[in-house]
């Protein structure tokens, strides 16, 4: 169980419910190494997501958490290692089974990267149309459900993202994501750009749909608020490999000095006494 | 175990689909609602409850049984939800019953609520018809005067960096002469060759008839000198430097980078268009020449290949016809050929909004508008030099 993070500290520290062994892992990465030119940025990473838990991504600035994310839908080419999604290597995938795969994962980008020439109820229903048989009413109805559920006022659905404010690109290309009730859910910092308040209904609704969807979250994130209230488990990012990993205890517990510095600076202390 | 899932997915799929089975008891129905309601089955899920709508629609209450469903998304239950709100404004009492906890969750998180619809646009007809003509005049109109305006901004920033020379930007210059002039030379020479060579071919064909070829050599030296040479450069570099200014200063205004410009408090005119605009100038005069040598190459060789004419002959006739002035006025033009492509160019890439879809509206009209302008430019210039006797 521990070759998934070879390099974790704190895997003593452990909830009794999470025998990895048991849990269906629905994202495994070996070995992975990615670079650009001569940089290499992940190092041999080792990486397991298991269904249903919300797994939190956090590292310095520039460490390659987007690259990882990236890697992993297949955007940027890895050098070595193997990556499998619902246990099938993406390497050796039939080009059906891996649209099947594409229709099973949603997406929200750093950037949002809404399509700028589409209003945003038309951004939401890209996905339906092309994947669904649904009738133009039921098409309307759900992308208006889905615009209201991640926060948007109605009136939003017929503007373009270039007429959207920051925090409401985020909630709509978060839409876009959950156009499909996906079961795995990719956030490259989804809370970054909303007020707090914001930040926490969207962490609701995360953990909402984990709950009744049993959705698998893979979120990179920088909010301690939502790597204390909706992450199931942490995993770290350092040098192109998983420094360390576990539930936010283990974090706590952690001996590596950024790990240190960044659950135990004052910012996390704040986050801490107010998430419980 | 992920694989086993995938496989046993198309397996079982008949055994998952969404099921809804009722039976009536007097006034009372009761449906039990079954397998998978989710986004896969979106189709039969519509179906399953629209049949129900239909057998259940003159009862009294409908009771649904959600314990045997296998799993439900926002999807399912939204339809479920919709249904039931369906019925209740027919007057039939509906209720869920069997529901588990989480799907009780979900059914309260996409409760059904009525929403306005997209709006619909209205089909042209003939008054959108008129008001578009009307519109477009009123553009151009405006285009006219925002073309003045943009000409006076450029040229205060033009005197500005006269005045100021240290704030001339002599590697942006560099750059976009490379660009420019540079990287455009073989493309445009080739063309021009070889439109030399046509218009020699075919004058060799009709003068022949009247055994005046030699005059092929009066024929193609003044119509390259003084028309085709810049005409075909101007067109040229139009459709390649212009579209690119539009393209380059229209996504730097979608990304913010123009805001970004101004807000450090660097004008963009002076900053991104004004080296545009120069290195034009100077560069469209260099690739007219160049083309025009090119055309007149290609015009000697045709004549030589074709109509016997050596290069000697052609070119001390070439000589004799050919006065200086005209090859003036030809390249008198090109300057402000260029003045215009870049004018329409940067004006259109300023112009852009949010969407790529407004970006490449803008590129095309900035290479239409500008190869329009340089020909209407080419025959003012055709009227002006007449009237003037060159
Ligand atoms: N297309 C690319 N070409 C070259 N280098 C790249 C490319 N994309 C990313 N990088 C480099 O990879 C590194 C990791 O980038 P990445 O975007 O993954 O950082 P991150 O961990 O997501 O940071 P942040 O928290 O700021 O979003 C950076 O140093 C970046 O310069
Ligand atoms: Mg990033």
């Amino acid at each position: 169980m521990s070759a998934a993070f070879p390099s974790a500290s704190a895997s003593g520290v452990r909830a009794p419910h999470e025998r990895d062994d048991e849990r269906e892992v629905v994202i495994r990465v070996r070995d992975l190494e990615v670079g650009f030119g001569e940089r290499l940025i992940m190092k041999g990473l080792d990486l397991d997501v298991y269904r249903g838990e919300i797994l939190g991504f956090v590292g310095p600035s520039g460490q390659g958490k987007s690259v990882l994310t990236r890697a992993i839908l297949g955007l940027v080419p890895k050098r070595a290692g193997s990556i499998e999604v619902f246990g099938e290597n993406v390497d050796n995938m039939t080009e059906s089974s891996r649209s099947e795969i594409e229709r099973r994962w949603g997406v929200l980008f750093q950037q949002g990267a809404l399509f700028s020439a589409l209003t945003v109820r038309q951004n939401v229903q890209v996905p339906m149309r092309e994947y669904l048989e649904l009738s133009p009413r039921l098409l309307d109805e759900l992308a208006m459900l889905k615009i209201e559920m991640v926060g948007l006022k109605p009136d939003a659905a017929d503007k373009l993202p270039s007429e959207l404010s920051g925090g409401m690109i985020k909630r709509a290309s978060l839409a876009r994501a959950l156009s499909l009730d996906p079961e795995i859910l990719f956030l490259d910092e989804p809370t970054s750009g909303l007020d707090p308040i914001g930040a926490g209904e969207f962490d609701e609704l995360i953990a909402t749909l984990q709950r009744t969807l049993g959705l698998t979250v893979f979120m990179v994130t920088h909010d301690l608020d939502s790597l204390y209230t909706v992450c199931d488990r942490i995993a770290a990012l350092g040098d192109g490999r998983i420094i360390a990993h576990g539930p936010i205890d283990a974090m706590l517990a952690s001996e590596d000095p950024w790990v240190r510095a960044y659950f135990h600076g004052k910012r996390a202390r704040s986050a801490m006494s107010a998430g419980g | 175990m992920g694989a086993k899932e995938l496989g046993g997915r198309r397996d079982e799929a008949d055994a998952r689909d969404p099921k809804a089975e009722f039976e009536r008891h007097g006034d009372d129905v009761r449906a039990w609602l079954s397998g998978r309601w989710t986004v896969e089955h979106a189709g039969s899920v519509e179906r399953e409850m629209a049949s129900l709508v239909d057998a259940a629609a003159d009862c009294g209450r409908v009771l649904f049984d959600l314990s045997e469903i296998d799993r439900l998304d926002t999807l399912g239950a939204w339809v479920l939800d919709r249904t039931r709100h369906d019925f209740g404004a027919q007057g039939v009492a509906a209720d869920f019953v069997g529901v588990r906890s989480e799907h009780h969750i979900l059914l309260n998180e996409v409760a059904y609520r009525g929403f306005q619809p997209e709006p619909v646009k209205s089909s042209p007809g003939f008054r959108d018809l008129l008001a578009d003509v009307g519109e477009a005049v009123v553009n151009a109109g405006r285009d006219f005067a925002h073309g003045v305006s943009f000409l006076g901004e450029v040229i205060a920033a033009l005197t500005r960096v006269v005045v100021n020379p240290r704030r001339f930007r002599v590697p942006a210059l560099t750059n976009q002469l490379e660009q420019i002039a540079f990287r455009g030379v073989p493309i445009i020479v080739l063309i021009c060759f070889l439109v030399g060579c046509i218009v020699a071919q075919q004058g060799l064909f009709q003068l022949q008839r009247f055994g005046a070829q030699t005059f092929v050599v009066n024929l193609v030296g003044i119509l390259v000198l003084r028309e085709l040479g810049v005409l075909l450069t101007s067109i040229m570099v139009a459709g390649r430097s212009g579209a690119a200014f539009t393209a380059e200063i229209g996504s730097m205004k979608m990304r913010e980078e123009i805001d970004a410009l101004r807000v450090m408090g660097l004008d963009p005119i002076e900053v991104l268009i004004v080296p545009r605009i120069l290195a034009l100038v100077i560069g469209l005069p260099i690739l007219a020449f160049l083309g025009s040598m090119a055309a007149l190459l290609g015009a000697g060789l045709v004549a030589w290949i074709y109509g016997d004419i050596v290069p000697d002959v052609f070119l001390t006739r070439l000589k004799a016809t050919i006065e200086f002035k005209t090859f003036l006025v030809g390249m008198i033009k090109a300057p402000f050929m260029a003045l215009v492509i870049g004018l329409i160019a940067s004006m259109e890439g300023m112009r852009v909004e949010g969407s790529a879809e407004s970006l490449g509206r803008h590129v095309t009209s900035s290479v239409v508008k500008s190869i329009f302008m340089v020909i209407v430019l080419d025959g003012f210039f055709a009227m002006f030099f007449a009237a003037i006797r060159l």
